[in-house]
């Protein structure tokens, strides 16, 4: 992967970029020693590493507008982090920048249950915003598996979606106002504890930017009150195509679902052997999960038990108690660790129509054959985000490069199919370099022009997003300008 | 008044304007602009429809009407409910679905359900360099790249002119009920309906009025879903608000259907006089911001964190309301008013400068509905 060469007057500065931090910081908040900033090197993309020039930790929205205002003074690159869980690199540093740290700003600031929302610092963790608020009976709903450990500012950074959003949307549709800090060291607020901010949408624009347009630190989410129930139902199919029927066709029926996720058998069996959920052994696994009062859970699953037996389920099988459900879940969380365990492997993100799927996912199946690498797939299929998993080994040279030749082929069918490169990833470095597959000259000048407007050196996280030949001229006369 | 029939003679039209451009739909939101009026109505058709995948794509130029017919006909339909404003308005013609995104249009059902920018998934548009844009695609889930799809939404054809939209749609709901409680105050009704909205029941519509209905205040909170759960919840409402000692009814489907339609297009604040203000702000401010705005009327939609004001001719409601959580509208108002006051609430400088920023360069001659949103960016010469 390539990376921009590193700046060597900023590198030179180093010292003094140090000292003007720790001015504004404490001591233990600014990280310039060599062995300290390995720590930093890079995110959930593990193939990649590089350590930053320095990393500092803020406190505070005026922490970190101070910062912000020092590295905009001395023309260094900032690439901000929440919990570095990013599987597409978006926290990658390089090494002439400085990694701004949002972990030690994990407060609640404000909850209000008549008005139900929360407002957070954004280094707070997904999980635990739901934590503050459940034993009130509430919950925040974007659930990307990463849960535990991602946070806020990186949900709201690459708009993280989860395995609910069917039915409750991703990030975007959960966030009603941030605190933001420009590169300049502007604090602006966006939205606010209403709906619907006015003027132009920028709060929809701000998510899913992949923190190129500004570091938010403190985020009003909304939260909802948790559902009565809810029950998950097991069907397993003799293959992908009948599985991927049976979706389409619940759908087309009229029931909703929270969730309908999908495993072929590598995951199952990986999954299985992890989490003990007791899933039927077939070609095809689907969960669907319903919501509601014990009645309404009872009509919608007659309802989808109907549909599934017209398509000759070989196992179907509700869950009998919420210890079930929850094994159940762990195992489709855990997909990512349990087949960690027995591979390295890469996991791509692209998002096709649901009627593509069967056609998408025998060209994968031929394209593993064909690069020799094995390929498990799982993936939120009520709504086409697909996520195989492909398998290589990091220790045998030139696998990785074949892996990576596979996954970018993977991601152009997905664009070919009518769908799209990532679903909920975000493209980081990973995915830079097919941006202009899915998009026209025209399309990404538009995008960079947003980047101009809230950025105009191009300092925040400057490498990632667009391919480096596009974005080159706009980084050249931020140097240039030094 | 321009009428192009492709995408391609749009963007010649606006490549070639050599002054302001207004852009309209259906022209039937009221939007009033100095220039040349440039329809996109002549843009119209659905391109793709996948009940299964549940996504549509049409045309910006797509009366509204016909994608709700073509939803219907596979028991789906546009789940953010988007007004039809024609009644308010006193305009005629066809709500488009370009206008209809451009203005980001949501109805009661946003408490539960979303806006209209919830469920664009993708455009196309023309900006006011004559330059197509695409940006989204057709599928549900998508992270590639800015999401220009949002900023195009509520932005009035001021950054560009809207040529294709998708969007997800959603399963018709079996049935709905709704449930009518009356004599409620202002802030015994907020207290109720965040009650219900709190609750699991997913109210997917929470409206109050006090000061425009003759029999007295009522409250009306929404459910939709299979029949017996609608029922049921329906109950369980009933015991979980038994405690504010209102008169409790149940209206059916049909009554349902009645009572939203009115809130979706305000068709209770059709025929007065008064200049009428659309309010968003934090529920639970609602009673107390009424209390000061010196308003002749007003109903709560969004239970309380939308309001529909009537305000006496020429008065400044944000003047009364003075810094709160929310922002005001002028939707309809008298020349002398619409003279006088801006459209949209003024914005703080920081992101007044953000949008300028935004406006210089996706609209640098400044020609695209010129000034509706905020000031003009500087001529090229």
């Amino acid at each position: 992967m390539e990376m921009p060469i590193p700046d060597p007057s900023v590198l030179a500065r180093k010292d003094r970029v140090v000292a003007r931090l720790q001015q504004v910081l404490p001591a233990d908040a600014v990280i310039h020693e060599d062995a300290e900033t390995r720590a930093y090197e890079c995110d959930a993309l593990t193939a990649y590493k590089c350590p930053p020039m320095v990393a500092v930790l803020p406190s505070s929205t005026q922490e970190v507008s101070d910062v912000l205002r020092i590295c905009h003074e001395e023309g260094v690159p900032v690439v901000p982090r929440g919990s570095g869980t990013s599987l597409a690199g978006g926290a990658l540093p390089t090494a002439d920048c400085v990694i701004l740290g949002v972990a030690r700003m994990n407060d609640v600031l404000e909850t209000s249950y008549a008005d139900r929302f929360v407002r957070v610092q954004t280094g707070r963790t997904n999980l635990s915003v739901t934590g503050a608020v459940e034993e009130d009976g509430f919950f925040y709903a974007p659930d990307p598996s990463s849960q535990l450990a991602c946070a806020i500012a990186g949900n709201i950074a690459m708009n993280s979606g989860g395995a609910h959003c069917l039915k409750y949307g991703v990030t975007t549709n959960n966030l009603l106002g941030v605190t933001m800090v420009m590169m300049d060291g502007e604090v602006v607020e966006l939205g606010g504890t209403h709906m619907d901010a006015g003027g132009l949408d920028l709060l929809g624009l701000i998510c899913g930017s992949e923190g190129q347009l500004g570091v938010v630190t403190e985020a009003t989410l909304r939260i909802l009150p948790k559902p009565e129930g809810a029950r998950p139902v097991l069907m397993g199919f003799d293959s992908a195509e009948v599985a991927g029927a049976c979706v389409a066709d619940i759908i087309k029926a009229g029931v909703l679902p929270v969730a309908i996720e999908f495993m072929d058998k590598m995951l199952i069996e990986v999954c299985e052997d992890f989490a003990k959920a007791d899933y039927p052994m077939c070609e095809a696994l689907l969960i669907v999960e319903v919501e509601g009062s014990e009645e309404e859970i009872d009509h919608q699953l007659a309802l989808i038990t109907e549909i599934a037996q017209r398509h000759d389920p070989v196992a179907l099988r509700e869950s009998a108690s919420a210890e079930e459900s929850a094994r159940i879940w762990a195992g489709r969380k855990a997909a990512f660790s349990a087949i960690g365990r027995i591979s390295d492997y890469m996991c791509l993100d692209g998002t096709i129509p649901v009627s593509s799927l069967p056609y998408v996912l025998r060209r994968i199946g031929e394209m593993s054959e064909h690069y020799g690498l094995p390929v498990g797939n799982v993936f939120h299929a009520g709504d086409g985000n697909m996520h195989p998993l492909i398998c290589y080994d990091a220790n045998k040279p030139g696998d990785l490069e074949i892996c990576e030749e596979f996954g970018a082929e993977v991601l152009k069918l997905c664009v070919e199919a009518g769908g799209c490169l990532t679903g909920e990833h975000g493209v980081g470095i990973e995915k830079r370099d097919l941006m202009s597959h899915q998009y026209a000259p025209a399309d990404l000048e538009a995008q960079m022009a947003v980047k101009d407007v809230f950025d105009p050196a191009w300092l925040l996280n400057p490498a990632k997003v667009f391919p480096l030949d596009v974005s080159e001229a706009r980084r050249a006369e931020r140097m240039a300008a030094e | 008044m321009s009428a192009p029939t492709s995408e391609a003679e749009l963007a010649d039209v606006v490549k070639s304007a050599t002054g302001p451009l207004a852009i309209q739909g259906g022209g039937t939101r009221g939007i009033a602009v100095e220039g040349q009026a440039l329809s996109v109505a002549g843009l119209s058709g659905i391109t793709l429809y996948e009940p299964g995948a549940l996504t549509l794509v049409a045309q910006a130029g797509t009366p509204i009407a016909e994608i709700e017919a073509a939803l219907a006909a596979e028991n789906q339909r546009l789940a953010f409910e988007p007004m039809d404003p024609r009644a308010l308005m006193g305009t005629d013609g066809e709500p488009t679905l370009g206008g209809v995104i451009a203005a980001n249009v949501s109805g009661p059902r946003r408490i539960q359900g979303g806006a209209a920018r919830d469920y664009a998934l993708g455009v196309r548009f023309v900006d006011g360099t004559g330059t197509v844009v695409k940006n989204g695609g057709r599928v549900m889930k998508n992270v590639t790249g800015y999401d220009l799809v949002k900023l195009m939404c509520g932005s009035f054809g001021t950054l560009g002119v809207l040529t294709e939209v998708s969007l997800k749609v959603l399963p018709m709901p079996e049935t709905e009920g709704t449930l009518l409680l009356r004599g409620l105050s202002d802030a015994e009704a907020v207290e109720a309906m965040a009650a219900a909205m709190g609750s699991p029941f997913e109210i997917t519509g929470a409206a109050h009025c006090a000061t425009i209905m003759e029999d007295g205040p009522v409250t009306a909170l929404r459910i939709e879903g299979f029949e017996r759960s609608v029922a049921y919840r329906l109950e369980q409402l009933k015991t979980l608000l038994a405690r504010f000692d209102a008169e409790m009814t149940v209206g059916d489907a049909a009554m349902s259907d009645r009572v939203w339609r009115s809130v979706r297009d305000a068709e209770l604040l059709r025929d007065v006089p008064e200049d009428i203000w659309r309010l968003s702000c934090k529920p639970s401010d609602a009673p107390g911001l009424m209390a000061r705005s010196g308003a002749a009327g007003w109903f709560y939609d969004w239970g309380g964190g939308r309001i529909w004001v009537r305000m006496p001719q020429g008065q400044d409601l944000r003047a009364a309301l003075g810094a709160f959580d929310g922002h005001a509208t002028l939707v309809r108002a008298a020349p002398a008013t619409r003279a006088a006051l801006p459209v949209f609430q003024p914005e703080t400088p920081g992101v007044a400068k953000i949008a300028a920023g935004l406006r210089a360069r996706f609209d640098p001659r400044g020609i695209l509905n010129r000034g509706l949103m905020g000031p003009v960016a500087e001529e090229v010469a």
